[in-house]
């Protein structure tokens, strides 16, 4: 497979960033209250990522190790000001929905994380493929939670009334209705073993994921500190 | 050769009793016989609907998710009858039946079987399903039929209280259950009669019970203006009773130390107090009890008995 598209193959299906690396929960909880909220989540996302992804890759080399967190922040926080601004101009309805979500792309874990993970080792056109990848990957995964969420809870779907009133069961598309639906979706996903990196075969998969972020941090940490211990 | 028995060995525990889960389960339905019989009564065909449908599709459902997930069926042990019925009759009366039965389904199977099943769940079911209505339909979980042919409004004698501080509720009425409220909750004497059956046969202690209502009494005193008909009122008057007897004492989401299980009646005291006094609506004791569930691991871990022994030793 063509290196480019296996990265959007790898962002949408096996490294999804809402089912299998569990990215980003925060917007993925608050803003698919509705199918279209959802939509407009992850487009904005999208938008910022493929193009936070281009611009940190293009200055990996300028941007100095100990710097590289400011660095990134000055660059996502320009992006999303500008998707913001974008968005408040031509889409105002999904911007006052979306409220305060939109400036919270800015400490996105998925934005940070594939900068951190993805464009500061690689060439910018692949790491802009691994944006547009992650983003669609979010967007799918926002518009099914979404269109199940606003389905059950308010019996439609991007707008459209399907189930009369007295039938809506309006946890769904408050709070613990999104876990709910999240937790179902993810089980159903391990259970059919859809493909993802950490339904694979492999003895040794690349990409393992307990579910325990302090320990893979301490781990990670660890590692890039080993070797300025030995300098001491 | 007789000595060879002399050498069995087994693994504790060694004394053993004839209690089972089912027998405890049994006692519990049979204890809230008298007070559904009332509120079927009282209010009629669709009560009793209500709580047939929601014990069989309580019962139906634990048995459909463990003969899909390969599990051993648990139907005979009576639990899933018990979380049905509690659901039933944390019902209102006239509510279409659909709805507790959808509830049912939630209970069993979000919330127990999801956790393991039985003994394995930190919530208590039928509470949670409860919750989980109270949330979804607000409107169809909060209207209450008047009782009878009178005229009165159809707010609970709480909710009568909470819009008028100086409302007075007639402590007879509330002691029969002649007041609206949920099919179960209303007849304070059958569900004491229930209560001192279980306390009879030993299946609950009424150490949590007793503790909780006194909490909540001595609160609302405190904090409701020093009125002693009030507090009266507001313990006769809602879900208290029914949740203090046979909800906060359900074995599996309740502390198992002696001095745990007043911690846990204190904070649910305290809690249902707050939520009824200052909260946004009149009752609280559900809200109360599934909140004080989560903190039932910390509560048993910070309360372990010291060994025998051990007392005097620092650790």
């Amino acid at each position: 497979m063509n290196k480019y598209v296996e990265r959007i193959y790898n962002g949408i299906i096996k490294e999804n960033p809402t089912f299998v690396i569990m990215l980003g929960m925060c917007p993925t909880l608050a803003t698919t209250t509705s199918a279209i909220n959802a939509i407009g989540m992850g487009l904005s996302t999208t938008a910022v990522l493929v193009f936070s992804n281009l611009l940190i890759s293009a200055l990996r080399h300028v941007i100095p190790d100990r710097m590289r967190l400011p660095g990134e922040i000055v660059v996502v926080a320009s992006l999303v000001t500008i998707v913001q601004m974008l968005i408040q101009a031509y889409v105002p309805s999904i911007y006052s929905a979306l409220g305060i979500y939109i400036p919270l792309i800015v400490v996105n874990c998925i934005i940070l994380g594939r900068a951190e993970a993805y464009a500061l080792f690689n060439p910018p056109l692949l790491s802009f493929c691994d944006g547009l990848g992650m983003g669609l990957g979010f967007t799918f995964a926002l518009t099914v939670l979404g269109s199940i969420r606003e389905l059950l809870g308010a019996g439609s779907i991007f707008g459209f009334q399907f189930i009369p009133e007295a039938y809506h069961i309006s946890i769904m598309v408050l709070a613990p209705g999104a876990f709910l639906v999240l937790a179902v979706l993810t089980a159903i996903q391990n259970k059919l073993k859809l493909p993802s990196a950490t339904n694979g075969d492999a003895e040794n998969p690349e990409f393992v994921c307990s579910g325990n972020c302090m320990g893979c941090f301490a781990e990670s940490e660890e590692k890039a500190q080993a070797p300025v211990k030995k300098e001491a | 050769m007789e000595n060879t028995k002399l050498l069995n060995l087994s693994a504790n525990p060694h004394i053993r009793d004839n209690i089972t889960t089912s027998s405890i389960m049994r006692d519990v339905v049979i204890a809230m016989i008298p007070t559904t019989i009332y509120g079927v009564l009282q209010w009629g065909l669709n009560a009793a609907l209500v709580v047939i449908f929601t014990i069989a599709f309580a019962v139906l459902s634990e048995y459909v998710y463990e003969k899909a997930m390969k599990l051993p069926i648990t139907i005979g042990d009576w639990s899933a009858a018990v979380t049905g019925l509690i659901l039933a009759l944390n019902c209102p009366p006239d509510i279409p039946v659909w709805i507790p039965c959808l509830g049912a389904v939630f209970a069993i199977i979000v919330i127990k079987q999801l956790y393991g099943g039985l003994g394995h769940n930190w919530m208590n079911p039928a509470l949670g399903a409860r919750c989980f209505l109270l949330i979804s339909f607000a409107g169809k979980m909060t209207s209450f039929t008047p009782v009878g042919a009178d005229t009165f409004s159809g707010a609970t004698a709480l909710a009568v209280l909470k819009a008028d501080h100086g409302a007075t509720v007639s402590l007879v009425d509330e002691f029969i259950g002649r007041i609206p409220g949920t099919i179960g909750e209303v007849s304070k004497i059958c569900l004491l009669i229930g209560a001192a059956y279980l306390i009879i046969r030993k299946v609950i202690s009424p150490k949590i019970p007793c503790v909780y209502i006194a909490t909540v009494a001595v609160f609302t005193f405190l904090f409701g203006g020093f009125n002693l008909m009030f507090t009266l009122e507001e313990i006769l008057g809602g879900g208290l009773i029914f949740g203090a007897f046979f909800m906060a004492t359900d074995y599996v989401t309740s502390p198992i130390t002696p001095n745990g299980q007043i911690v846990f009646a204190i904070i649910l005291g305290i809690l249902t107090g707050l939520f009824r006094l200052f909260g946004g609506s009149a009752e609280g004791v559900s809200y109360a009890i599934i909140l004080t569930n989560i903190l039932v691991p910390a509560i048993n871990s910070v309360t372990i008995p010291k060994a025998f022994g051990k007392e005097g030793s620092k650790s």
